[in-house]
C-alpha cells in the first residue's frame, strides 16, 4: 500500500497536476459563491475539457471543483442568506444571524477554517481508511437511513427554543407536505400536480430554498428596514476578520466532531452532505452546554463551524464509495463515475490495484487542494464582507437578481419563476407572524428521503414493520433518535410540572 | 461588484446558445443520459469535421414535456435545432403525464441503443436467468427487483415483460424503487435487494468489476460484441425490449432538410470519432430513420400500452 501511495504522491505533485488542483479549487469556490450554480452543472460542463488531460489531472480537476463549491458555497449563505447549495442550507442557520449582527467577516472566517479543517481531516481518513470503509458504504439498508434522517430532523429543535414549539413545528409539517408533491415513486401516481406538467419532478430545493431565505429576507428588508443595523453597516463596521483564542477554543471540539460524523456520513451513498451537515448541526445542539445552546439559530459559531466542517468532510467521505465500489451517492460524483468510466477505467474495487496513480494521486490531491482553498478564501472574506456595505436598495436588487437568476439558469423554465415569486410571498407574510423558515426547508429536504427510504423498507419487507428492530444497526439508531427526540421533552414537561406545582404557594 | 462581473461572465458562458449550426434541446439538466448522448454526438460531429459548431440547451422539467412544447413551438424559427429523447417520450405519453407523443414532432432517427439487463451479486445463489424463473414459479413475489427509477418507468416495466414472458404474472412483482442508479446498485451490493433492473451499459460496469452477474438481457438478438451474455429470447423466453435514443426535429420540418439531416448522421455513425464516443460510453449503435424510426415507435407503443394496461398504470 505504501509503494502506491508514493506513486499517487508522485501523480500529485507533478506541475501540471497541481495547477489542475489550483484551477479546479478556484473554479470551484467562485461557482460555490454563486447562489444557484452547484458543483454539478460546473462538472458537467468541465467534462470535454477533462477528456484531453488523462485520467489522473481529470479526475483532480473535478475533485478540485467539487469540494471548492462546497468550500466557497458558505459564503452566500452567510452574507445574503441564499444557501445555493444544499449542503450550505445549515451554514445559513447561524452563519446569517452572525452577520446581521455584524460579525460577517469573522462568520467567514470560520466557515473557512472549519471547511479546511473538514476537508483535512477527510482526506487524512480517506487515505487511511478508503479499503476498509468501503463495507461502511454497504452497511445502511433504506430502513437505517430512515432512523438516520429522524436524527436531522431533530436539529428543529433549535428553532423552537423561544417559545416557538408549535410554530417550528407547523412549518416543518408545511416542508413535509411541499416535499410530496410531484410524481410517487413507489407508485407512480402523481400528486398535488393539479394536471400541471411543470409539477411533475416535484419542487426543486434551490427555488424553496431561494424563495424562503434569499427572497423574503429581500423583501423583509424592504417592509421594515432595520436603521440602526444599516448605519452600522453603512459605516463598514463589519467586525473583525481574525479569530480570537477564544473562538478557537470554542469552536474547535465541535469542528474535530463534526468532520469525523460528517465524513462516516458522506461514505455512506445514500446520505451526503445535506444530511452530514444537519446531523452535525443537531448533534452539536444537543451537546452544546446550556449557555452556548440558546445561542442556537441565532448567531452560535459552533452552529455555523459544525455543518462547515461537516458538508466538507463529507464530500470527502463521498470518494469512498465512488472510488472503492464505483458507486455514485449524489448527481455530482455520477457525472465523475461517468468520466473514470469514459477513460476507460474501471471503477470499484480494482481501480486502486489496476490504476493506483488515479486512485492515491486524486486522493494527496485534497490536502493540497484544502490548503489552496484557506489561501484563496482568507485573504477574500474582506471584500466579500463588503458586500454587506453596500446601499441597501442596491443589495436588494442584488440579491433579487441573483436568486432568480439562479433558479432560471438551472431549470430555464418561467413557470419556476413564478413559483418562487408565489412562496417568496408566503414566507413574507410568515415571516411577518415570526414563523421559523428553516424548520420548512429541514421538513422539505428530509421529507422527501425519509418518504422514500420509509416506502423502500416497506416494500422490502413485504408491509411487515420488521425492518425496525431486525438489524441491531436499525434498532440502534432507532433508539438515538428516540432518546434525543424525548429527552429534551421530559426535562421540558419536568419544568412545567415544577412550575404548576410551584404556582399555588 | 467583482461578484457582480464573475457572476455576469458565467451568465455568459452559461447561456452560449447562440444558434450554431447544430443546435441540441436537451429535456433533462447537465449529466444526465439525454445529456451525455447529445454532448456525445455533439462532439462526434465536431471532431468528425462534420460541423463547426454544436450547441446544446438544457431544458429540464414537466417529464420532458417541456422541451417537446419548446421544440413545438419554436422549432422552426430556431434553425437547425433537434431535440434528443428516448423511451419515456413513450412511457409518459402513454400515462398522459406529458400531453405529447412523438406524433407532436417529426422522428428524425434513432442513433443509439441500450438493453435492459438483470442482474445479481456475484455470490448469489441465482447462477442463471433460469435459476431466478423457478424461484419466481414457487412464489412470484419472492424475489426483490431494485430499479433506479419510480415504479412505472422503464427498470420496471422492464422487468414485469420478462416475468411475463416466463408465463408468470408480471404485474405482481416486488419492484423496489431507488432515488438513482447509483443507489440501486448500493442496493444490490449490500444485499439489501436480490436482482437489479438496469441498462446494459451500467450492467456491464458492474459485471466487468466482479461485483455482479448479468443473468440474461433484453436485445431482440446476441450482440455481437458479448456473445457470451444470452438474451431472453436465446433462453427461450420470446420478448426483447429496446431502450433507443434518437432525434426529432420540430413538426413542419421540410423533407430537403429531413434528408440533410438523414445524411450528415449516416455520415456520422461511420466516423472513427463517433466509434470512439460511442466505445467510450458503452453505446450499441441503432440507426433507423424517420419511416423505420416511426415504426419502431409505434411497434414500442402497442408493446407497452399492452402492459402498462395491465400492470394499471393506463386505466
Amino acid at each position: 500500500m505504501f509503494d502506491a501511495l508514493m506513486v499517487g504522491v508522485d501523480a500529485a505533485f507533478q506541475w501540471n497536476n497541481l495547477m489542475y488542483v489550483v484551477v479546479g479549487c478556484l473554479v470551484g469556490t467562485f461557482i460555490g459563491m454563486l447562489p444557484g450554480l452547484g458543483p454539478i452543472t460546473a462538472i458537467a460542463l468541465m467534462i470535454p475539457i477533462t477528456y484531453s488531460i488523462g485520467p489522473s489531472s481529470g479526475m483532480i480537476l473535478m475533485a478540485g471543483v467539487y469540494y471548492g463549491a462546497i468550500f466557497g458555497g458558505s459564503t452566500s449563505s452567510i452574507l445574503i442568506n441564499a444557501p445555493g447549495v444544499a449542503g450550505t442550507v445549515a451554514s445559513s442557520f447561524d452563519g446569517y444571524p452572525m452577520a446581521r449582527k455584524g460579525m460577517a467577516g469573522k462568520a467567514l472566517a470560520i466557515a473557512a477554517w472549519s471547511s479546511f479543517t473538514g476537508g483535512t481531516i477527510g482526506a487524512v481518513m480517506l487515505m487511511v481508511a478508503a479499503p476498509t470503509l468501503a463495507e461502511v458504504s454497504l452497511s445502511f439498508y433504506s430502513g437505517d437511513y430512515v432512523m438516520l434522517m429522524f436524527v436531522g430532523l431533530t436539529a428543529i429543535a433549535a428553532f423552537s427554543s423561544n417559545g416557538e414549539f408549535l410554530k417550528a413545528m407547523m412549518m416543518t409539517i408545511f416542508g413535509l407536505a411541499l416535499s410530496t408533491i410531484g410524481i410517487d415513486p413507489s407508485s407512480g401516481t402523481e400528486r398535488f400536480t393539479f394536471g400541471q406538467p411543470d409539477l411533475l419532478d416535484g419542487l426543486s430545493f434551490l427555488l424553496i430554498a431561494m424563495a424562503t431565505f434569499a427572497l423574503s429576507e429581500a423583501l423583509m428588508n424592504v417592509i421594515k428596514p432595520d436603521k440602526q443595523k444599516d448605519e452600522d453597516m453603512g459605516k463598514g463596521n463589519l467586525g473583525s476578520f481574525k479569530l480570537t483564542k477564544g473562538d478557537v477554543k470554542e469552536i474547535a471540539p465541535s469542528v474535530g466532531r463534526s468532520s469525523v460524523l460528517g465524513f462516516l456520513i458522506g461514505v455512506l451513498p445514500g446520505a451526503g452532505a445535506t444530511i452530514a451537515s444537519f446531523m452535525a448541526y443537531a448533534a452539536e445542539r444537543n451537546l452544546a452546554p446550556a449557555k452556548y445552546k440558546k445561542d442556537f439559530g441565532e448567531g452560535a459559531k459552533r452552529g455555523l463551524a459544525a455543518p462547515e466542517a461537516a458538508n466538507n468532510a463529507a464530500c470527502t467521505g463521498s470518494f469512498v464509495p465512488l472510488l472503492t465500489l464505483g458507486i455514485p451517492g449524489s448527481g455530482t460524483t455520477a457525472i465523475m463515475l461517468g468520466a473514470l468510466i469514459a477513460y476507460g477505467l474501471q471503477p470499484g474495487p480494482l481501480l486502486m490495484q489496476d490504476n493506483p496513480d488515479v486512485f492515491w494521486s486524486v486522493i494527496v490531491s485534497m490536502y493540497f487542494g484544502n490548503i489552496v482553498l484557506l489561501i484563496l478564501n482568507l485573504p477574500l472574506i474582506p471584500y466579500l464582507a463588503k458586500v454587506l456595505v453596500l446601499p441597501k436598495p442596491l443589495l436588494t436588487i442584488f440579491i433579487l437578481f441573483f436568486s432568480l437568476i439562479g433558479v432560471y439558469l438551472v431549470s430555464f423554465n418561467t413557470f419556476d419563476l413564478f413559483m418562487m415569486i408565489g412562496f417568496a410571498c408566503i414566507a413574507l407574510l410568515l415571516r411577518l407572524l415570526t414563523f421559523p423558515m428553516a424548520p420548512l426547508l429541514l421538513g422539505f429536504i428530509l421529507g422527501d428521503m425519509i418518504e422514500r427510504n420509509f416506502r423502500r423498507a416497506m416494500l422490502i419487507s413485504d408491509g411487515s414493520m420488521n425492518w425496525l428492530w431486525e438489524r441491531p444497526l436499525t434498532l440502534t439508531i432507532f433508539i438515538i433518535a428516540i432518546v434525543v427526540l424525548f429527552v429534551p421533552l421530559f426535562g421540558f414537561m419536568k419544568g412545567r410540572l415544577n412550575k404548576t406545582t410551584a404556582t399555588p404557594d | 461588484m467583482r461578484l457582480f462581473l464573475i457572476s455576469l461572465f458565467t451568465l455568459l458562458c452559461l447561456s452560449n446558445t447562440a444558434m450554431a449550426k447544430d443546435h441540441f434541446l436537451i429535456p433533462g439538466g447537465p449529466g444526465g443520459g439525454w445529456d451525455t448522448t447529445a454532448r456525445g454526438i455533439g462532439e462526434a460531429l465536431m471532431k468528425s469535421g462534420l460541423s463547426d459548431n454544436a450547441s446544446f440547451q438544457n431544458m429540464s422539467g414537466g417529464g420532458g414535456g417541456r422541451a417537446i412544447a419548446y421544440l413545438i413551438e419554436i422549432g422552426d424559427r430556431q434553425g437547425d435545432m433537434l431535440m434528443v429523447n428516448s423511451t419515456p417520450i413513450v412511457i409518459r405519453a402513454l400515462t398522459g403525464q406529458v400531453p405529447y407523443s412523438y406524433r407532436d414532432v417529426k422522428p428524425i432517427a434513432s442513433i443509439i441503443a441500450d438493453y435492459g439487463a438483470f442482474i445479481v451479486r456475484a455470490d448469489s445463489p441465482l447462477k442463471t436467468w433460469d435459476d431466478a424463473v423457478t424461484e419466481l414459479r414457487k412464489n412470484v413475489r419472492s424475489l426483490t427487483i431494485a430499479g433506479g427509477s419510480a415504479r412505472g418507468s422503464m427498470d420496471h416495466l422492464v422487468a414485469a415483460l420478462a416475468v411475463n414472458a416466463a408465463g408468470l404474472e408480471g404485474s405482481r412483482i416486488r419492484y423496489i424503487p431507488y432515488d438513482a442508479g447509483g443507489q440501486a446498485k448500493a442496493g444490490l451490493l449490500s444485499g439489501e435487494v436480490q436482482m437489479l433492473s438496469t441498462g446494459l451499459s451500467e450492467a456491464l460496469e458492474i459485471a466487468e468489476s466482479g461485483q455482479a452477474r448479468i443473468l440474461a438481457i433484453t436485445a431482440p438478438e446476441t450482440i455481437p460484441a458479448y456473445p457470451e451474455l444470452p438474451t431472453l429470447k436465446s433462453l427461450g423466453y420470446d420478448t426483447s425490449f429496446v431502450n433507443w435514443r434518437g432525434l426529432f426535429a420540430y413538426p413542419d420540418v421540410p423533407d430537403e432538410k429531413v434528408q440533410e439531416y438523414i445524411e450528415l448522421y449516416s455520415k456520422l455513425l461511420k466516423t472513427p470519432e463517433w466509434a470512439a464516443v460511442r466505445d467510450r460510453n458503452g453505446w450499441m449503435d441503432l440507426f433507423r430513420t424517420t419511416d423505420d424510426f416511426e415504426a419502431d415507435l409505434q411497434a414500442q407503443e402497442e408493446q407497452l400500452r399492452e402492459l402498462m394496461t395491465e400492470l394499471g398504470f393506463i386505466q
